[in-house]
């Protein structure tokens, strides 16, 4: 990743798009050629993460394969709300078959696309934390294994949104969910489970692996439009907040994605066959407290009694994330 | 060109002579030569061009054969027993999504307990999933089903199922008459989809449709599905005149014209059956066959006027509705409903046991001489006693041990274990 | 019709066996079926392969229970499974072994057949011999061709050439050809006797 980061606040990643920037600089949203691949009309919640994050990346997909790209969406948030038949917000040929196989049906589109020598067409496929962690890991495991020319891409809100918040995989230790309520001895989601697609991508050491948030968008962008520079199987793993099933403001948003990335929970960086390339190191670090505060699924954490200890093991695992990824630079590895 | 071979490797052949452009595989027995026998064609390039994807499931073939035929490729799979079940929900996509995708069914039980051998309860459990399915009669039959279904399913827009028993017909060698590619290509034009993921002219596909609409989507899923019963004569006539030989379209009879028993029955055991048929009528009997080749859509007229004239029809299947009873027999009434004809539903076959010349004609006989009813679930060839048994253990003890070990050992292939197994 | 039903073990050829003679068969145009019966793949297992030829198309699907020929390929089997249901007193019976048939100790039941349809074969040997592999297959049918006259020894080889590559198949046929000749002198032998 070549992209200068800019000091100045103004234009650093805090601007969408601004007239002191070079053209060549602006996001693909702050550009009038911009797909909208996602458009508007869709009937996600107000404050989605999932939609935003949808939308950069595909238009930025769209950018770097000038238009010719294929979807592949798995049940979920995402496809409910943009598919409201008979109206669709999709701007590009997009397919939704199951919940589980998402991955199956890209790596499918991309064999058709091969066998007919359509080499300028790409293929996206996305979905979820749920259908791509949980019940399309077998299917995402083989695209990756196969190297399949497929960018898939997670939209992680941590856990199963549309069918009314239930845990998955992707579901942070002490969440509140459905059925991770903050009842008996544990509170909410229990420690000692869950996995990290991007780093069971890593093991797959296929061409590209890299995180993301909504709250960076050059940095998406950035990433989805480096992703399309590789063939074979890549993957990019987007944390979108959710304000129903987090519990936030819907206004806030950004806010709290920029937050998990500022506290070590969720770490944003590159990887490449397998090894890590590249870090977004935290600017200016903050305690899991402040991030748990925004969301009402750690309310628990914070009523009578209090649970210090199990926020003090959430911050260790961020302070783990830091040292891991070499995130604060006074602390690289 | 008439060759001495596999069928499994006959069927590789035949689909490759399709020109399929992806292949998903994922091995299961009794399909395996076919899904091997394909890899080698594209690896040599006798098969070209096709992406044979190595998927991780049969889940993941038919989502990539999903995925491909959207995209526009001819595509493909095969699978058996337990893989069908695996990739249930994806069929039953497909179908809805109205994709031509082609599949070869080697026919084999479902477990538990697993069972490898041939019978029919893994297609008949995915009868009504939306998908044409043809059953085969021999390695030729499947053969030309298989060059027929492609051809099917992209006129109707629909996933075709072809059936062949596992190992009986998919191990089986025996002489193939195998068409020339330009025999094929003759009669199987390129694929042209109706609708297809382009960027140049960018669809929606698979978006949910709420109650105001779905019925009516359904309802046109099942009318496309009825096309099928006049457009599979139609091919069938067509592929007569193309390649020199008939090949049963939706049902075939034989000797049935003037019989008063006749036998209905599904796939390679017809075969069989005409033998016995052959015996009979030599023994002054009034026997004949009907074979459904098509069963679903379920040609219910063709079925009513295959069997009109008969006094009595044995209805032989291998599987069966657990907790009713015969399946093809209950479609079978269908078609002879007000009519006076005694029907007899008998399970056979099932898990691999053979269905022999000997205990068909015991069959017929108990029906023509009154020993067996009519519209009670018969099964030929079990073992009563070991049944009586083993119910009478399980009363005894309800902790007696698994069934299938106690039978067994009650036919002594199961040695008496030391830890108390009752004799 | 012509029924031929070949016991041995699984990794000893018993399916290869099979398909040959249907090959073998379809070579001198008539018509073949030959299929399996087995378990869940693994060496060792005893394995039943079957063969029918006619010169009428072949309908029938069931297993043979009443075999022309009985080929067996491991005389280990003897004791252990029902290696004889069905052979009659025309069948003929061809077994793979080096020893005589009196220490094989199924001389009751030999009497009940044709002395002249009877023919111990030392496949495994011939196989070492030419194919440098204890896969008897090869020799046996060289042997069926021989005992039983029902196919002819060229189709038997055509149908080996047909199947294996080169060297392979120079061996294959090299063991037929000698278990072939084996058994027409035994033959001749035991025509003499008569």
């Amino acid at each position: 990743m070549s992209a200068e980061k800019l000091k100045l606040y103004q234009v650093g990643t805090f601007a969408v798009g601004n007239r002191l920037l070079d053209p060549e600089q602006r996001t693909v949203q702050a550009r009038m050629e911009r797909s909208n691949t996602l458009t508007s009309g869709h009937r996600a919640c107000r404050g989605c993460g999932e939609a935003l994050g949808a939308r950069y990346a595909l238009d930025a997909a769209m950018r770097a394969t000038d238009g010719r790209l294929i979807a592949a969406n798995a049940t979920g948030c995402l496809e409910v709300f943009s598919t409201p038949y008979p109206e669709s917000s999709w701007q590009l040929p997009w397919l939704h078959s199951l919940f589980g196989n998402a991955p199956a049906i890209a790596s499918g589109i991309a064999a058709a696309l091969k066998v007919k020598g359509r080499n300028d067409v790409r293929v996206i496929g996305q979905g979820g934390d749920g259908g791509t962690l949980d019940i399309g890991f077998a299917c995402l495991s083989g695209m990756f294994e196969r190297n399949d020319d497929v960018l898939y891409v997670c939209y992680d809100n941590e856990a199963y949104m549309n069918t009314g918040v239930q845990r998955s995989s992707a579901t942070p230790p002490a969440a509140r969910t459905a059925n991770t309520k903050p009842l008996g001895d544990e509170p909410g989601n229990v420690f000692g489970q869950g996995k990290s697609a991007p780093l069971i991508a890593m093991a797959h050491e296929i061409p590209y692996v890299a995180t993301a948030t909504v709250a960076d968008l050059h940095d998406l962008e950035d990433k989805i439009e480096r992703a399309m520079e590789f063939h074979g199987a890549r993957y990019v793993h987007i944390l979108v907040p959710c304000p129903l099933g987090w519990g936030s403001e819907a206004s806030e948003t950004i806010k709290i994605a920029r937050l998990a990335q500022e506290t070590g929970l969720f770490p944003v960086f590159e990887a490449e066959a397998g090894e890590v390339v590249a870090v977004s190191p935290i600017r200016q670090r903050v305690s899991v407290e402040e991030y748990l505060r925004t969301q009402r699924r750690f309310a628990h954490l914070f009523g009578d009694p209090p649970r210090a200890d199990v926020i003090a093991q959430l911050q260790s695992r961020a302070d783990r994330n830091i040292r891991r990824f070499g995130l604060l630079a006074e602390e690289a590895a | 060109m008439r060759s001495q071979l596999e069928g499994s490797l006959a069927v590789a052949k035949a689909v490759a002579l399709c020109r399929p452009e992806v292949i998903s595989a994922y091995p299961i027995s009794p399909q395996t030569h076919i899904v091997e026998a394909l890899s080698d064609l594209v690896r040599t390039g006798e098969l070209a061009p096709c992406e044979y994807l190595m998927v991780e499931s049969e889940f993941g073939a038919m989502s990539a054969a999903i995925g491909a035929s959207a995209a526009g490729a001819r595509a493909y799979t095969a699978t058996a027993s337990q893989g069908l079940l695996y990739m249930a929900e994806a069929l039953y996509n497909a179908s809805g999504l109205g994709l031509p995708i082609v599949m070869t069914v080697a026919n084999r039980a479902i477990g538990a307990p697993i069972n490898i051998w041939n019978d029919h309860s893994d297609a008949m459990s995915q009868r009504d999933c939306g998908w044409i399915q043809l059953y085969a009669e021999s390695n030729q039959h499947a053969v030309d089903l298989h060059v027929q279904a492609f051809r099917l399913a992209e006129e109707l827009s629909l996933p075709v199922m072809v059936c062949m028993d596992g190992f009986v017909l998919t191990h089986a060698i025996e002489p193939v008459e195998l068409p020339t590619q330009e025999q094929v290509d003759a009669f199987l034009p390129p694929f042209d989809p109706r609708q297809v993921l382009d960027p140049d002219d960018p669809v929606t596909i698979g978006a949910m449709v709420g109650p105001e609409a779905f019925a009516e989507v359904k309802y046109l899923m099942h009318a496309k599905q009825m096309q099928a019963l006049d457009l599979i004569p139609d091919i069938s006539g067509s592929f007569s005149q193309a390649f020199g030989r008939t090949s049963s379209g939706l049902v075939r009879t034989y000797r049935s014209a003037d019989a008063d028993t006749i036998v209905v029955a599904l796939g390679s055991v017809l075969g069989t059956i005409e033998e016995v048929v052959d015996e009979l009528r030599g023994e002054g009997e009034r026997v004949g066959a009907v074979g459904i080749t098509c069963f679903r859509p379920y040609p219910l007229e063709e079925i009513r006027a295959a069997l009109q004239g008969a006094r009595r029809v044995i209805v032989l299947e291998k599987a069966f509705a657990v907790g009713l009873g015969g399946i093809v027999g209950q479609n079978v009434r269908l078609a002879l409903s007000g009519h006076a004809v005694s029907v007899y539903d008998t399970v056979a076959g099932l898990g691999g046991r053979p269905i022999t010349r000997r205990t068909l004609r015991t069959l017929i006989a108990d029906v023509l001489e009154e020993r067996l009813e009519p519209d009670r679930l018969a099964f030929l060839d079990l073992d009563w006693k070991l049944v009586e048994r083993e119910l009478q253990r399980v009363s005894a003890d309800p902790r007696s041990g698994p069934h299938a070990e106690n039978i067994l050992r009650d036919i002594g292939s199961v040695a008496a274990s030391a830890h108390g197994g009752a004799r | 019709m012509f029924q031929v039903r070949i016991h041995g073990r699984g990794g000893q050829g018993v399916v290869t066996a099979a398909e040959l003679l249907s090959v073998a068969a379809f070579l001198e145009d008539k018509h073949s079926q030959a299929f399996p019966m087995f378990g869940s793949e693994r060496t060792g297992a005893p394995v039943v392969a079957f063969c029918r030829f006619s010169d009428q198309p072949i309908r029938l699907r069931e297993p043979i229970v009443d075999p022309d020929a009985l080929i067996v390929q491991d005389p280990t089997l003897l004791h252990q499974v029902d290696l004889f249901a069905g052979v009659g007193p025309e069948s003929y019976l061809l077994l793979n072994t080096s020893r005589s048939l009196d220490e094989l100790g199924i001389g009751e039941f030999l009497g009940t057949l044709r002395a002249d349809r009877v023919l111990a074969v030392p496949a495994t040997e011939f196989a070492r011999e030419h194919v440098g592999k204890p896969l008897p297959n090869a020799a046996l049918l060289g042997a069926f061709s021989a005992l039983t006259q029902a196919l002819s020894l060229d189709s038997v080889t055509a149908a080996i050439r047909d199947r294996f590559p080169g060297r392979i198949a120079d061996g294959n046929v090299a063991a037929a050809q000698a278990a072939h000749d084996f058994a027409v002198v035994r033959r001749d032998e035991v025509i003499v006797h008569a």
